[in-house]
């Protein structure tokens, strides 16, 4: 089976980053969550953030899709930058995949219905051309036989593979994932994982908010470690496993890697 | 040591007797502990004393289809102050000749709900099913073309004028109502501002007072000549107040989708309407049809205030009949009626919520 929708023309040049984050600051009331965040991220390149609960990392990655609004800095996304403009902020989330940790399915469509909606309504597929990218997607994640029921007839590890698919169909530029596998019960956690790096040998663009750091040994270009809303460390997997640098980069690896 | 259990030790066996069929009923519902059976014989020993004499009453010495002097020299119900005034209390000052108009227009009304009960038939065309319905509805009660004589609206009345303000009344208010409900969420002040206003001060207002002054008050603000249908006002007034508690209702269940549904929904990069109209309110809607449905119920009911307004809808047509001497004794039968007739409506529509919500159950 092919996609029918292949094609992808980029508006920024190759060598662009496609996402940028300046000086980028947030707070929720009084609390600094994000204090003087700067990253940027090449086209094909794949992050994967870590850092103790509260740290930050999810809500770095909710500004990129300004699903959290950020008060100081700029973030650029695709050469677009992210102001209260929401014709702009809407251009960008079609351009950005969000998987979240608790899949976000809409449980009154069913799975194809799921996939296909934002295709049809914010790329203007034609319907069946959409139902027929949703069915391509699911056949990558392994699901397709799953593709009229409700997100409530699923398991935990299914749902998941679904809201991959469902970002995927909007043939997204860059795949963010918010913690996708920290939901899921131990045995469903490999069947998501086995799915993020199929797409990661496709070369796509990910940031993944995870503390599976066999996946992140496995596919990311670049760790970063994320603490009190500051990024304290990155480097490539092997160095930053081996010989962390900061302090409190070592001491949370100690912590989860027991 | 552990030995395996053999297969033929689980084998299904049937519940005993004393718990199921009809004795395990019995015992279940009717006599379980000493309360309930005591309670069960209570309500027996009433039943036995009150509903012969009911039954004679209604069935037995009744009068169906006599004039009014029988009824007074008899005992039973007269059911007659019904049969003979049926074409007044149904239609009231209708044209007595054109009255089959009326009748035609709410058949067509009830057929057209009864072809719409199915989900599976929501569809556009069901659309232009109901618009080309109440076209034909509308002609057939004001006339005035293909030779039908003109009926002007002060003479409407009755279970037609009931079924027009609920009907016309219902639709409206419920898509204002969830607009309201939408804006009252909205992250604009100016918008909040004034959905939080119109629905707090609607809903601090008795329906009577509002229906007052939709026909005493509001013509006077009008510039002279200028008149509106009294029964468009009434019906305004009685969309107004509906959506207000609609909007009440419909918040509540938009405060019952998680965020996470708005943030995948805006992650795909749908549109403010597209979420809204595709994501949520579908979910939101679902989960607030039984207290929907309630309100729209006592809404249907409540269209018999229009009485205070001199509007001759189904409850003031009975009293009219009533207002009359000869029938002036036999309210209850009468009002035994209409109750029915109301009845028959409002058990129809909480009949129709649960098997939509049965339908919609996913």
């Amino acid at each position: 089976m092919t996609d029918p929708t292949k094609e992808s023309p980029t508006t920024a040049p190759e060598n662009e980053p496609i996402i940028k984050l300046i000086g980028v600051h947030k707070w929720f009331g009084d609390f600094h969550v994000l204090k003087d965040i700067n990253l940027s991220v090449d086209r094909g390149e794949r992050i994967v953030v870590c850092g103790p609960s509260g740290s930050g990392k999810s809500t770095m990655i909710r500004c990129i899709n300004r699903l959290e609004e950020h008060q100081r800095g700029k973030i650029i996304v695709d050469n677009i930058e992210l102001t209260n403009d929401i014709k702009k902020i809407e251009k960008i989330r079609a351009e950005v995949g969000m998987v979240f940790q608790h899949f976000n399915l809409f449980p009154h469509l069913t799975v194809l219905e799921n996939l296909s909606l934002g295709p049809i309504w914010v790329r203007k597929f034609p319907r069946t051309v959409a139902e027929q990218t949703a069915l391509y997607y699911l056949e990558k994640v392994h699901i397709a036989e799953q593709a009229h029921k409700y997100p409530g007839q699923l398991s935990g590890g299914q749902q998941q593979r679904v809201a991959i698919a469902r970002s995927l169909c909007m043939k997204p530029k860059v795949m963010l994932f918010d913690e996708p596998t920290s939901a899921l019960d131990p045995e469903m956690v490999k069947e998501v994982l086995d799915a993020m790096i199929e797409l990661a040998h496709e070369g796509m663009t990910m940031i993944v908010v995870s503390h599976e750091m066999g996946f992140a040994r496995s596919v990311a270009h670049r760790v970063l470690f994320m603490d009190h809303g500051q990024i304290l460390e990155e480097n490539t997997p092997d160095e930053f496993f081996s010989n962390p640098q900061n302090e409190r980069t070592k001491l949370f690896l100690s912590q989860i890697l027991h | 040591m552990r030995t395996p259990i053999p297969a033929s030790a689980v084998e299904d066996l049937k519940p005993p007797v004393s718990s199921a069929g009809p004795l395990g009923w019995l015992r279940a519902n009717l006599f379980k502990g000493p309360f309930n059976s005591l309670l069960t014989l209570f309500i027996l020993f009433c039943l036995y004393k009150m509903a012969p004499p009911l039954i004679r009453w209604a069935f037995i010495d009744s009068y169906w289809f006599s004039d009014a002097d029988v009824c007074r020299a008899g005992d039973g119900a007269c059911w007659s102050v019904v049969s003979q005034n049926l074409r007044f209390i149904l239609f009231g000052f209708y044209p007595y000749l054109l009255q089959w108009r009326p009748a035609m227009a709410v058949l067509i009304l009830i057929g057209l709900f009864f072809y719409s009960r199915d989900t599976g038939r929501w569809n556009r065309r069901l659309g232009v099913v109901w618009a080309a319905g109440l076209v034909v509805m509308g002609i057939l009660m004001h006339g005035g073309v293909l030779g039908l004589a003109e009926v002007e609206t002060d003479q409407w009345g009755g279970i037609s004028l009931t079924l027009l303000l609920a009907l016309f009344g219902l639709t409206a208010a419920y898509p204002l109502g969830v607009l309201l409900a939408l804006g009252r969420r909205s992250r604009l002040p100016a918008i909040k501002t004034v959905c939080v206003i119109y629905i707090e001060l609607i809903r601090g207002v008795p329906l009577i007072s509002m229906l007052f002054m939709a026909s005493v008050m509001f013509p006077l603000f009008l510039p002279e000549g200028v008149t509106i249908n009294k029964i468009l006002r009434a019906q305004a007034a009685i969309i107004l107040f509906t959506a207000a508690y609609i909007a009440e209702v419909v918040r509540g269940g938009l405060q019952a989708i998680p965020r996470g549904q708005y943030e995948a929904a805006e992650s795909l990069g749908l549109n403010y309407s597209q979420k809204m109209r595709l994501i949520i309110l579908p979910q939101a809607l679902k989960i607030v049809i039984p207290p929907t449905v309630s309100i729209l119920i006592s809404a249907f009911k409540d269209t018999s205030l229009v009485v205070i307004i001199g509007l001759f809808d189904l409850l003031k047509t009975t009293q009219v009949t009533l207002s009359n001497p000869a029938w002036i004794r036999f309210s209850a039968e009468a009002y035994l009626f209409i109750a029915v007739l109301y009845f028959l409506g409002c058990f129809s529509m909480s009949n129709f919520s649960r098997h939509l919500e049965k339908e919609l159950k996913a």
